[in-house]
């Protein structure tokens, strides 16, 4: 089938799991014959990934501008220029843009003037690429490529899928960006199938915003394997190590519940004073998080890395004993999966989607810092049940593949389609 | 005469409480006592008084033609005594009938053979004393934890006098031979061994309510005409599974009590056959061969070995940890904290811990009151840690895990 797909990164520019869940999918979905045109709003560089035609919706903004590099058969990766990361909050995005403006002395004219305007902005550029980008079905990534999404169902006739990967209150909580919620809505009305991440994002659709079951499917995601985790274990094997590493890997923001990481690591270093805890990751409670650690005078053993991509993710990885997602809502998560591809032991909170599919990880609920930091400590104090835990999440992962993930989402294409592709 | 042999096994464990690394050297009692407080009423509702009433009855209507076998492990025993002497009246008044057999085996429903020759022998001779104080029975015939059997456990058994023992009729044991006929364990000449017939054991205890089954629904009639015509030449059909097969594992709905009721009357239709109680079953026949056991077999799972509980990393860590203490637990000399050894000796512990998820997995995950096999871990060893403390003197020992 060929189809026309809204992101907002792809590696390797990215700042959390949606791009590593698009890179993924697409790459699976090429696999099984799909072609597929994926729209990015930013401008990228060369992607590695042969098996995508990315195309610019920047493009589509300025008439007579130049077309996109001829793609590799089967596939299309258009960038469009804007501002838009996945996780920006309103405030972050005036910030971008007044950098932006600096930059370029006065406004650069490319940009829209607030968060939601660029959102609009893209849609109307990114929208228009289904006039020329001939497609069976358009799939679509949250919130922010909705009225991308939406442009582009209007203008080629052809059904949407909308693939929910996270919620406006999944990252918010209670304080949740009412435009922003409301782009959901129209996105969730409109859409003609769903794909959400979990059950647990599942419910939250139903529940939140009243949306009609049926149309629902939950395909979970997956992890790719890549070539480096081999270098790594044996660095990490070949490396004397005395003090033992937790490691937090993740934006450091109310949703993925960075300060219950903090107050476990300050429990279990009254149990354990050996042990070093990192938090890998930036975000906007990165300084309330370093008064936290002053406060409990954990300072000399926990350490900020910033944020980490690519290689250095690995590395940080193949140097941890424990894994540790203490999301407080987390629609799917694929950071866990990771950690199990570099033998890592992994503790993820139940609301989390990948706790829906993982058996070999311990659990617990987000706000029980004791249970957290209990486990934290029975992973470090016993060897045995680390290794019992990575043993058992290597075999487990062997099940937890892009093809099936890509073989279910196919079949919501064809649902969406219900007579086939046109030729 | 064939004889059908019927023996339940009775046990429920003491399940432990949830214990925190941060409970260690704090809390120093470790069983959920309303949890198996709430579990034991509810068997007992369900399962163990209406079964006893329906057998109490059964064995004053065939006027001794009916007999079976029970094996109650010490850790139910405790919690009867404790929780449900009604309960336990019920199994005296059946033992008072004279058609029922109390078999033995270690008190704690433990391991333990696999790991200390001397606690095995003390947890076989406390049970064999509960079992006279309360049944007025010496017993004759022993059955291991879960059927586990070996080669070396027949002859620990033979030598403390026991003449019969169980095990699983399994293929790696019998071959091609048939499991209805007693046989000889391998370098016993004193014992004789009983093994289950596991297909049409697990008719009952495990297909009976399986709709997707080809010969359900499953009537007295048709079981009784399966035993008549599998025993034409054979010499006893061994029958063993779990009491809370009754009402428990098969539902009071799925008309399992029905089919107890009517099975003995259904069975001596046939007038050639006649209900045995395994030292019975034993003396009446003659052992049809030998059977070699160098290892391990039980009746767990489609292994039938003792992976169940002793199968991964953290199962073998969490046992070694256990008997490891088993000199400073004896050096120390004190009924209450041997108790308490004891009591997190029993099988069900380290069963929790399995991970073998699929397949056989599931009927784990049904029994399992932790969420998963590493938090069943984690809880153990923060309580061992516990008791460890206690041991070497670094806390007070007020122990309260002792049932009696």
């Amino acid at each position: 089938m060929r189809v026309l797909m809204f992101g907002w990164e792809f590696p390797p520019r990215m700042s959390g799991g949606l791009g590593t869940a698009c890179f993924g999918m697409t790459a699976a979905l090429a696999g099984l014959g799909h072609r597929i045109t994926f729209v990015l709003p930013q401008p990228g560089e060369a992607a590695a990934a042969p098996f995508l035609e990315l195309l610019s919706a920047a493009d589509r903004s300025a008439p007579g501008s130049e077309g996109c590099e001829p793609a590799p058969p089967g596939f299309t990766f258009r960038p469009v220029p804007a501002l838009l990361g996945p996780y920006l909050t309103g405030g972050d995005y005036r910030q971008r843009y007044l950098a932006e403006e600096n930059r370029f002395g006065q406004g650069c004219g490319v940009y829209g003037p607030d968060l939601i305007a660029e959102v609009m902005r893209y849609g109307r550029a990114g929208g228009a690429i289904a006039r020329e980008a001939a497609c069976d079905v358009i799939h679509a990534h949250d919130w922010m490529t909705v009225p991308a999404a939406l442009n582009a169902r209007r203008l080629s006739g052809k059904p949407l899928v909308l693939h929910i990967h996270s919620l406006e209150y999944d990252r918010s909580g209670e304080r949740v960006n009412p435009e922003i919620r409301a782009i959901e809505r129209e996105g969730l009305a409109q859409a003609d199938r769903i794909i959400a991440v979990s059950h647990r994002t599942r419910r939250m659709i139903e529940e939140l915003y009243g949306t009609d079951p049926g149309k629902i499917s939950v395909v979970y995601n997956a992890v790719s394997r890549s070539e480096a985790g081999g270098v790594y274990r044996v660095e990490r094997r070949a490396m004397p190590r005395t003090d033992k590493v937790v490691l937090f890997l993740g934006r450091i923001t109310f949703q993925k519940g960075p300060d219950y990481f903090i107050e476990a690591a300050a429990l279990v270093l009254k149990a354990l004073p050996e042990v070093r805890f990192v938090m890998a990751g930036a975000g906007d409670m990165m300084g309330q998080m370093i008064e936290l650690v002053g406060s409990r005078g954990i300072g000399s053993r926990v350490h900020f890395t910033g944020f980490l991509q690519g290689k250095e993710i690995e590395r940080i990885f193949s140097l941890s004993d424990l894994y540790v997602m203490p999301s407080v809502s987390e629609p799917f998560g694929i950071a866990p999966l990771e950690a199990m591809l570099y033998d890592v032991p992994v503790i993820i909170s139940r609301q989390s989607g990948v706790a829906e599919i993982l058996r070999h990880a311990l659990k617990v609920d987000f706000w029980d810092v004791a249970d957290l930091a209990g486990k934290i400590i029975a992973v470090l104090k016993h060897p045995v049940l680390a290794g019992e835990m990575a043993q058992e999440a290597r075999e487990e992962l062997r099940k937890i593949r892009w093809e099936t993930a890509a073989e279910r989402i196919a079949e919501v294409y064809r649902q969406a389609v219900p007579s086939g592709p046109n030729a | 005469m064939p004889s059908v042999c019927l023996y339940f096994q009775v046990h429920q464990p003491r399940r432990l409480r949830r214990f925190s690394f941060f409970d260690v050297g704090r809390i120093h009692h470790y069983e959920d006592e309303a949890e198996n407080r709430r579990l034991l009423d509810r068997i007992a509702h369900k399962c163990y008084l209406p079964a006893n009433a329906i057998l109490t009855e059964l064995i004053g209507a065939y006027g001794g033609r009916f007999r079976l076998a029970f094996s109650l492990s010490g850790v139910l025993i405790d919690q009867l005594q404790r929780y449900r002497p009604d309960v336990l009246e019920s199994f005296r008044q059946l033992a008072r009938t004279g058609c029922v057999e109390f078999l033995a085996e270690t008190d704690s429903h433990s391991l333990a053979f696999l790991f200390s020759a001397q606690e095995f022998g003390e947890q076989v001779l406390l049970h064999a004393g509960r079992i006279r104080e309360l049944f007025g029975q010496q017993g004759r015939t022993f059955r291991n934890t879960e059927l586990i059997y070996n080669n070396d456990l027949a002859e620990a058994v033979q030598e403390m006098g026991y003449r019969v023992i169980l095990a699983e009729g399994t293929e790696k044991l019998l071959g091609r031979r048939s499991p209805n006929h007693p046989y000889r364990p391998a370098g016993c000449d004193g014992l004789k061994l009983l093994l289950r017939n596991y297909r049409l054991s697990d008719d009952v205890a495990f297909r009976f309510s399986e709709r997707s089954w080809a010969d359900y629904p499953l009537t007295a009639a048709k079981y009784a005409h399966w035993l008549h015509r599998a025993a034409q030449e054979e010499a006893v059909i061994n029958l063993f599974m779990d009491y809370e097969t009754f009402g428990e594992h098969q539902w009071a709905e799925t008309g399992i009590f029905p089919f107890l009721r009517e099975l003995p009357g259904e069975v001596l239709r046939n007038r050639d056959f006649c209900f045995r109680t395994p030292a019975e079953a034993a003396e009446a026949h003659a052992a049809a061969g030998e059977i070699d056991s160098p290892g391990f077999v039980s009746w767990a799972d489609e292994e039938r070995d003792t992976t169940a509980w002793l199968g991964n990393a953290i199962q073998q860590d969490a046992i070694r940890a256990l008997y490891a203490l088993e000199p400073q637990v004896r050096r120390r000399a004190d009924a209450g904290l041997l108790a308490t050894w004891r009591a997190l000796q029993t099988s069900d512990h380290f069963y929790y811990m399995c991970t073998k998820w699929f397949a056989d997995g599931d009927v784990h995950r049904y029994f399992n009151p932790f969420e998963s096999p590493y938090e069943a871990y984690i809880n153990y060893m923060n309580i061992l840690d516990d008791f460890e403390q206690t041991l070497t003197g670094t806390q007070e020992n007020s122990h309260g895990t002792d049932a009696r």
